[in-house]
């Protein structure tokens, strides 16, 4: 097999870095192992579970199925990016219990604060409904979104 | 594992043809990619950065979708939206977001599965593949793209660029999927229909060796349409067209069941419609 390095720039988290990755590496890994951010978590590994989910370019995604050499030149935004704050409405609501799932759960939940007017046409259950959660039932997710876009919209 | 990231169509036919596996939006490739060791050997073309093969475009005759289209593209986009219904319920069942803003329409035709789920709307819609190579550029229809389990009519040189959807006013369309949630399920029996001036289409996923279009099903529509066609007949042409196996989502018996009582009850909706 050949390991190659590949040597790719991207911007993570607003910040632009440079790093040189094996060629099947998974965005999930290189954010775990090279750069030290392990927000993320390995679910299922196949893009199912929703817990690996970062933003590539604003949008939600599995980075267990991004292989990393495709995000060069491109935005990737991670949970460590996000202010502890977002959690406020969550926890409040009983979104979280043994925490899994819960970056993941974070990463969609503001992506659909930032993109709200989607709600006219999609439900937060649909939007939601890449991020496997096995403690709460998802009443509490789905609440807990709400109150997030509620508090946003009460804010602007 | 040696990857190529070329910038122009040109380039990465020339990787295809040296035996390049293209990679778009990786979802169907990377699935389980830690322990698929066989795949870490080959080697990829990756195609994301082509931007000639982005956009959606239009024209009299035609919708194109751009090899790149993602689901959550045609998702976003009234247009498509407005006269497409058919194909937004078709993306809106393919996992959730985070494969839906990944995932490519194009993908979805080339990874040839039988449980494809964008590939059933596509073909009731009489789409045709527009394919690249070092000979120049072709147009398959997607009805005639697959030739068995997997198993395509593109050439090794060859890489799917767009995908053209005429444009016709439909009458009735409809798509349905059974599997274990309503998200991110495998499809275990799947069908589109869609009725215009050029007659009935169903075209059926997970009933057989590939997506298929069902002609006996169709003949019987177009001649007991605007009624739908009696139950009994329904399921002789279904087992003429289809033969769904058993395996690790579920029998051929439920599938064949499954896909009788669909078809009949979603038929049903459009009753006496002229």
């Amino acid at each position: 097999m050949s390991h190659d390095t590949m040597h790719i720039a991207f911007t993570l988290n607003g910040k632009a870095v440079e790093i040189d990755v094996l060629p099947h590496e998974r965005l999930l890994d290189t954010l775990r192992y090279t750069l030290g951010l392990t927000g993320a978590k390995e679910g299922c590994g196949e893009g199912e579970c929703g817990a690996c989910t970062v933003h590539l370019d604003g949008l939600p995604v599995n980075s267990c199925l991004v292989p990393t050499f495709q995000v060069r030149g491109r935005d990737v935004r991670t949970v460590e990016h996000l202010s502890p704050a977002l959690l406020a409405p969550l926890h409040e609501c009983g979104a979280t219990q043994c925490g899994a799932c819960t970056p993941g759960v974070v990463m969609a939940a503001a992506w659909i604060r930032d993109n709200s007017h989607l709600l006219s046409r999609f439900s937060i259950r649909e939007l939601m409904a890449g991020n496997l959660c096995r403690c709460t039932g998802y009443d509490g997710i789905v609440h807990g979104v709400e109150r997030l876009v509620a508090s946003e919209q009460g804010a602007a | 594992m040696k990857v190529a990231c070329p910038t122009t169509l040109a380039e990465a036919i020339s990787h295809k043809a040296l035996g390049f596996t293209p990679v778009a939006g990786a979802t169907d490739l990377w699935a389980h990619w830690p322990v698929r060791t066989a795949n870490h050997d080959l080697s990829y073309v990756d195609l994301s950065g082509l931007h000639e093969l982005r956009g959606i475009a239009w024209s009299a005759e035609h919708l194109t979708l751009g090899a790149l289209t993602t689901y959550w593209d045609t998702m976003q986009d009234s247009r498509v939206n407005a006269e497409f219904p058919l194909l937004i319920a078709a993306a809106r069942y393919v996992g959730a977001i985070q494969i839906q803003s990944r995932g490519t329409w194009a993908g979805n035709i080339a990874n040839g599965s039988p449980a494809a789920d964008g590939v059933p709307a596509l073909m009731a819609l009489d789409a045709r593949v527009r394919l690249v190579g070092s000979n120049g550029e072709r147009t398959v229809p997607l009805d005639r793209f697959y030739t068995g389990y997997r198993a395509t009519v593109m050439g090794v040189d060859e890489l799917i660029t767009a995908i053209l959807v005429p444009r016709r006013t439909y009458s009735f369309t409809a798509f349905e999927k059974v599997g274990p949630r309503r998200a991110q399920a495998i499809t275990k029996v799947g069908f589109a229909v869609a009725h215009s001036a050029d007659g009935w289409r169903v075209v059926a996923n997970s009933m057989a060796a590939t997506v298929r279009r069902c002609p006996s099903l169709e003949a019987i529509l177009n001649a007991s349409h605007p009624n739908p066609p009696a139950e009994p007949d329904l399921r002789a042409a279904a087992s003429k067209d289809l033969a769904p196996i058993s395996d690790i989502r579920s029998t051929a018996e439920y599938r064949t069941e499954v896909f009788a009582r669909l078809l009949r009850s979603t038929l049903a909706t459009m009753t006496a419609r002229p």
